[in-house]
């Protein structure tokens, strides 16, 4: 009991350090930094470095991971916050969600992917108190992390620099009238914030044994969690919820087994976010508004293709792949095609709706896992399973993100990404349903008059039928009073309202139609490859489906579809990229956000 | 030397021309006012004069130097110091952090200054550790040229210092200005929507119009004049 407390609180320190770095980086510079779990990682990795090859004793690794990681949070934010300060907040997001996925990716081409052991470097059970085991190495990691944070609250209240980031949280223009320099106070506030996720990287590394560059993501997941707990740029808040949730874990994993930690976590998250989302210190109801596109890709026009065009890509679609190409290429079309159609199901609800969605994997684990079951456990006809996988979806979709809808802004964005993460924790630890990690197999091909349709060909003809069609209902839906609709509710939520919009209900029909367009392609998703289990739905999943419609033109059906074959199918045809090929991703994320917001197929309005 | 010169200063949002050429000059010891109507181009002219804006061409002098391009902290240094409008005190800080950001750009000086500003508000002393979003209106905005004090200025810049105040306050702000300028000698520049109140204590004023300064002269000349009416009013 006692000792479970114990890991809890020293595991929670980690959650905690990271904690208060992500809302002291929303408050100064009012974006959540989603690549601030990649700097738990790089301090974690780099930490090993220091300590395994290079043979540092403790300190000289914390004041190595110091130098690194500090200087990684400076370049984060010169590079993909600072030059967006004028974007709408959605450009942030998904710039430091690029950087993530780049830092990362990063990480396992430098350091390699595999999981190493992390050393102690101190003793783990030397010490007791009252029947209370526990090592230097625990009393070290509690000692450093409320250490580092008493030195944060001493600098934050009595220092000249410390005061001017309080400053700033609380009202940037008036600070910036007081001569406060608001880009290096602002700089300084990443440099910090990364320090102390660096140190969380070390001290987390130590007490978990096991790291890979990837160990931030679920680390990093449970630190958004912590702070939103605790309430998003309040940083008593932060310390209170990294621990709590430390604890919460810790007992969580010793009852249920380490598979139920995310699940937890996310659970919490979610919950959180439903029932009070300014958590338990934020003062501020986070109900500011914040629109999440406008100008940013409102200025985007579609560009618009004539009927023949489409008519001839379309014919082309049909008849290149069955006269011209081999097998590989077609399976690789396949891919592109259901990859597709997930992103249009984000076309709605991102583009054409303005919610940003980071789980967009979720409607598509359902809609696989309902098929898969359908066919494999009650022998239903694939034919059948598909409009129930996208009904299932949907409604799910809406169940999970709909509570969000009295948030605004990045939290939609959050609970988005918990929606994601949950279902895809959930898919591991309900085995009773869904066979847990294994996952479920032997997924029966469909049968179409009589005939299986397994050859590569014929399950390219039907997706990419039904990829037209759901193509075809994506424009008509846009161009409906249903679309200009959802387009007055992304452009300016307010005036729609104001109009007698319920807005709350067309955002969770966006979610509702686009749940069961990526529903319908997780169907297909299962039946292609036979196989499906909680892996294949990763955040990765929803990363590009978002990298693709951003790519393409956030607000352009066809644009998903030439996301999708640039982002899908030429790395695959060209077989390129193998180990590179997420950090490929995430630089264009990055470049696009940067530098082409409107996507490749959007045009800048004049 | 005058304090501040603006020397022919156009200021542009994207294509739209906000500040058409605009001069003007603040003296050593003098209350200036800034008239005109909505979108008449005050707020624009202060947030040029403190730095957050930069101009598309012209000057700006602060004690006959160059700061045109500067950053705000630049102008601090050479005795400008901010009002800003509806008084934008840190609500969660306390009063004394709050007098403290206000010499974020001085090194030296700072505790006496803290003594002195605490002596001419006795109020603020009384309420150094409460946090500022608790204090009333009134002594929000005591909080707030507190604030602009710590810097040391030589000119304050007031954006609508009367703004959201209970009318006793609105005279009791005014009768702050006019003493701080008696008893300190210093220099305020000032913008107010009320005309009448402003030029009842100032020494001058200029006319804002469009983005246009139409009018200036002694605060007298400009109270009768009807120019004033057309310039909030329209023709």
């Amino acid at each position: 009991m006692l000792d479970t407390a114990l890991a809890g609180l020293v595991n929670g320190s980690s959650y905690a350090l990271l904690a208060l770095g992500l809302s002291l980086i929303f408050g100064v510079a009012n974006v959540i930094n989603f690549a601030h779990a990649s700097v738990f990682a790089v301090g974690a990795m780099s930490g090993w470095w220091f300590s395994v090859d290079l043979d540092w004793p403790l300190w000289a690794v914390l004041l190595g991971v110091t130098a690194v990681t500090g200087l990684l949070g400076l370049v984060i934010n010169v590079i993909a916050v600072t030059p967006l300060a004028k974007a709408p907040p959605i450009a942030a997001l998904l710039s430091t969600f690029a950087v993530s996925v780049v830092v990362d990716n990063g990480a396992q081409l430098v350091f390699g992917p595999e999981t190493r052991r992390f050393p102690a470097l101190l003793a783990t059970d030397n010490l007791g108190l009252g029947g209370l085991r526990f090592g230097t190495l625990d009393v070290t990691i509690l000692v450093v992390a409320i250490g580092l944070m008493l030195v944060l609250g001493w600098f934050l209240r009595a220092s000249r620099y410390g005061r001017a980031i309080r400053a700033v949280a609380q009202d940037r223009d008036a600070a910036a009238q007081m001569g406060i320099p608001l880009a290096r106070v602002q700089n300084l506030a990443f440099v910090i914030a990364s320090v102390l996720g660096g140190v969380a990287g070390v001290l987390g590394g130590m007490y978990l044994n096991n790291i890979s560059p990837t160990v931030g993501s679920t680390v990093g997941m449970s630190a958004f969690a912590a702070a939103t707990l605790g309430g998003l740029g309040s940083l008593p808040g932060a310390v209170a919820g990294g621990l709590l949730l430390g604890v919460v874990e810790a007992f969580g994993v010793s009852w249920w087994g380490g598979n139920a930690r995310t699940l937890i976590t996310f659970a919490v998250l979610l919950i959180v976010l439903w029932v009070r989302p300014s958590g338990l210190f934020g003062k501020r109801a986070p109900l500011a508004a914040e629109p999440m596109t406008g100008t940013f890709f409102g200025a985007a026009r579609t560009v618009r293709l004539r009927p023949w065009q489409v008519a001839v890509a379309a014919v082309a679609a049909y008849v290149v792949p069955a006269v011209a190409l081999d097998d590989y290429t077609v399976q690789i079309g396949v891919q592109v095609v259901v990859y597709a159609i997930l992103a249009l199901s984000l076309t709605l609800v991102s583009g054409q709706a303005g919610q940003i969605s980071l789980g967009q994997a979720a409607p598509l684990a359902i809609g696989a896992y309902t098929s898969a079951l359908l066919t494999t456990a009650t022998g239903l006809d694939f034919w059948l399973s598909l409009p129930i996988s996208g009904v299932v979806a949907a409604v799910l979709s809406v169940v999970l993100v709909s509570p969000s809808w009295r948030l605004r802004g990045h939290y939609v964005s959050i609970a988005t990404l918990a929606t994601g993460l949950l279902v895809a924790a959930a898919a591991v630890n309900f085995d009773w349903l869904t066979n847990g990690p294994s996952g479920v197999s032997a997924i029966p091909p469909p049968t179409l008059f009589g005939a299986s349709v397994s050859a590569p060909l014929a399950v390219y003809f039907l997706d990419l039928t039904i990829l037209l069609v759901v193509l075809l209902l994506v424009v008509r839906l846009r161009r409906s009073t249903l679309g200009r609709i959802w387009s007055a509710v992304r452009e300016d939520e307010v005036a729609a309202r104001s109009s007698g919009i319920a807005v709350a209900d067309y955002k969770s029909l966006a979610f509702g139609i686009g749940g069961f367009v990526a529903g319908i392609g997780g169907a297909l998703f299962a039946q292609q490859y036979g196989y499906i289990d909680p892996s294949v739905f990763g955040i990765s999943v929803s990363l590009l489906a978002l990298t693709i419609v951003v790519l393409g033109g956030l607000n352009s059906p066809l644009g998903a579809v030439v996301g999708a074959i640039v982002l899908v199918g030429l790395p695959e045809a060209l077989r390129m990229l193998q180990e590179t090929r997420m950090l490929t991703y995430g630089l264009l994320l990055l470049a696009v956000v940067l530098f082409r917001p409107q996507g490749l197929m959007g045009k800048v309005a004049r | 030397m005058s304090l501040l010169e603006l020397d022919s200063v156009s200021v542009f949002y994207g294509q739209t021309q906000a500040l058409h050429e605009i001069s003007l000059v603040v003296e050593p010891g003098e209350i200036v006012c800034l008239l005109g109507g909505n979108a008449s181009g005050k707020s624009t002219t202060m947030k040029t004069i403190l730095g957050l804006i930069t101009p598309r061409s012209g000057e700006i002098r602060l004690a006959g130097e160059r700061v045109t391009r500067s950053a705000p902290a630049a102008r601090i240094r050479r005795g400008l110091a901010s009002v800003p409008e509806a008084r934008r005190v840190f609500p969660e800080m306390s009063v004394e952090d709050n007098l403290l950001t206000g010499a974020f750009t001085r090194r030296t000086g700072i505790r006496a200054e803290l003594a002195s500003v605490y002596e001419s508000f006795p109020r603020l002393a009384e309420r150094r550790r409460q946090p500022a979003g608790t204090l009333s209106g009134g002594e929000q905005q005591m909080l707030a040229f507190g604030r602009a004090l710590m810097s040391a200025p030589t000119l304050i810049c007031m954006d609508e210092p009367t703004m959201g105040l209970a009318p006793i306050f609105v005279d009791r702000v005014l009768d702050l200005i006019a003493a701080l300028n008696r008893d300190r000698g210093l220099a305020v520049l000032m913008v107010e929507q009320n005309a009448e109140l402003a030029l009842s204590i100032a020494h001058r004023g200029y006319v804002l119009n469009t983005g246009h300064l139409v009018l200036d002269g002694p605060a007298p000349s400009l109270i009768d004049n009807p120019a004033i009416r057309t310039a909030y009013f329209g023709a």
